[in-house]
């Protein structure tokens, strides 16, 4: 239990897919104009990751090695398939405001890369949990991102007016280019994080070597 | 027919517009001539990609009731189709393959050639139009490329604030180009 929990928090926080690993980038900014895009989107990707890690980690002993990529392909754009259709039949607006992206999780890094890494060596149980946490690390910073651009360039959170009518929405960040500056200040905070990390990692080598000598 | 052409080429442009393919625009841009190798390479698989995609949906999945294999048949297609032009690149028209063959395998996952097929069904294009609309997105694409390509040769140049040194610098100067692409929103009425 405790070596499922640790597997999950990596995803949320240390090995988080964007904030740390910077992969699938693309859809993070796409649908980032507001909080009920970025919502949905990312239980759709977890939905993809759930689905496809436990799928081929159960297999996992059956794929041959060199046909692996081609098979692990179709599990995900089956999955993907699956999640479209239901956006569609049930959430038709939101489908209609993702666009394109939603059928674009067949080629989303994070998902090939968490199969190819994780689900092909590991035990179904840590698929679960490893999914489970990428798919939601992967949730809240985008949540986190489209909170920023929509209250700043709407005035709203999720559909809901929360500045007060005075406030003027810069427009500015819903655009396209403002996504882009965003991006920039967030990939930048990355690389903060990341220093910090190793320091404190660093620190915590040495004093672990003091107290041995 | 050109309405489709300037609104994927400039004003939906398919990197600055709509965040596609940020990988390569990032990875492959550090030289001009890099970018324009890229830029090239994935207009010709783009417009191999609809001229072999758009038929088979519409003369086989269709007909058989198929359309929801969509996604999976379609990558399929555009995975394979890449190996073989790899090959036949390689075998007959090495000069080619010299240029761009290096380019060809991070091509399969570039999701604008995957966008952009999607969309030829979903909106309901005509085979032309499909050709049309291919073309123009990755002349979109290639455009950005060597924007970004010429931006940062100054870049390399000019003094970097520090938190934004390497990749932010790219995103903060994309922006701006970005703000300059807004402005063609009124070509096209």
């Amino acid at each position: 239990m405790k070596r499922l929990w640790k597997i999950f928090k990596a995803g949320i926080i240390y090995e988080n897919p964007l904030l740390m690993l910077m992969i699938g980038l693309c859809s993070a900014l796409a649908v980032t104009t507001n909080v009920s895009n970025g919502v949905g989107m990312g239980l759709a990707m977890t939905f993809v990751m759930l689905f496809s890690e436990v799928i081929i980690s159960l297999f996992r002993k059956v794929i041959p090695n060199s046909a692996r990529m081609p098979i692990f392909i179709i599990v995900i754009a089956a999955f993907t398939t699956i999640i479209d259709l239901v956006m569609k039949a049930y959430f038709p607006e939101l489908s209609k405001s993702m666009g394109v992206f939603i059928p674009l999780i067949v080629v989303n890094c994070i998902i090939m890369g968490r199969v190819e890494a994780f689900a092909s060596k590991e035990k179904v149980l840590d698929c679960v949990a490893d999914s489970l946490g990428m798919g939601l690390g992967y949730t809240w910073v985008l949540v986190g991102i489209a909170a920023f651009r929509e209250l700043l360039g709407n005035g709203t959170l999720a559909g809901l007016q929360v500045m007060p009518a005075s406030f003027e929405p810069i427009l500015f960040f819903i655009l396209p280019p403002g996504g882009f500056l965003v991006f920039a200040l967030f990939i930048s905070l990355n690389i903060w994080l990341k220093g910090r990390m190793q320091k404190a990692s660093a620190k915590a080598e040495a004093k672990a070597e003091e107290v041995a000598a | 027919m050109t309405k489709i052409f300037i609104i994927a080429l400039l004003i939906n442009n398919v990197v600055l517009m709509r965040f596609l393919a940020l990988c390569s625009y990032v990875g492959m841009t550090s030289d001009v001539g890099q970018s324009v190798g890229m830029g090239f390479a994935v207009t010709f698989v783009t417009v191999l990609a609809t001229a072999a995609t758009w038929p088979l949906y519409n003369f086989v999945l269709l007909p058989l009731g198929l359309g929801f294999l969509q996604i999976l048949v379609f990558i399929l297609v555009i995975a394979s189709l890449v190996q073989l032009v790899e090959f036949y690149l390689k075998k007959n028209v090495p000069g080619l393959y010299a240029a761009m063959g290096i380019y060809l395998p991070l091509i399969t996952t570039n999701c604008a050639i995957l966008a952009v097929t999607f969309e030829n069904i979903s909106n309901g294009y005509s085979f032309i139009e499909s050709i049309v609309y291919a073309v123009g997105v990755s002349l979109g694409y290639l455009l950005a490329m060597v924007l970004l390509a010429g931006v940062r040769i100054r870049i390399k140049n000019s003094p970097v604030p520090k938190f934004l040194k390497g990749t932010p610098i790219l995103f903060a100067a994309t922006s701006l180009i970005a703000i300059a692409f807004m402005g063609f929103s009124g070509l096209v009425k």
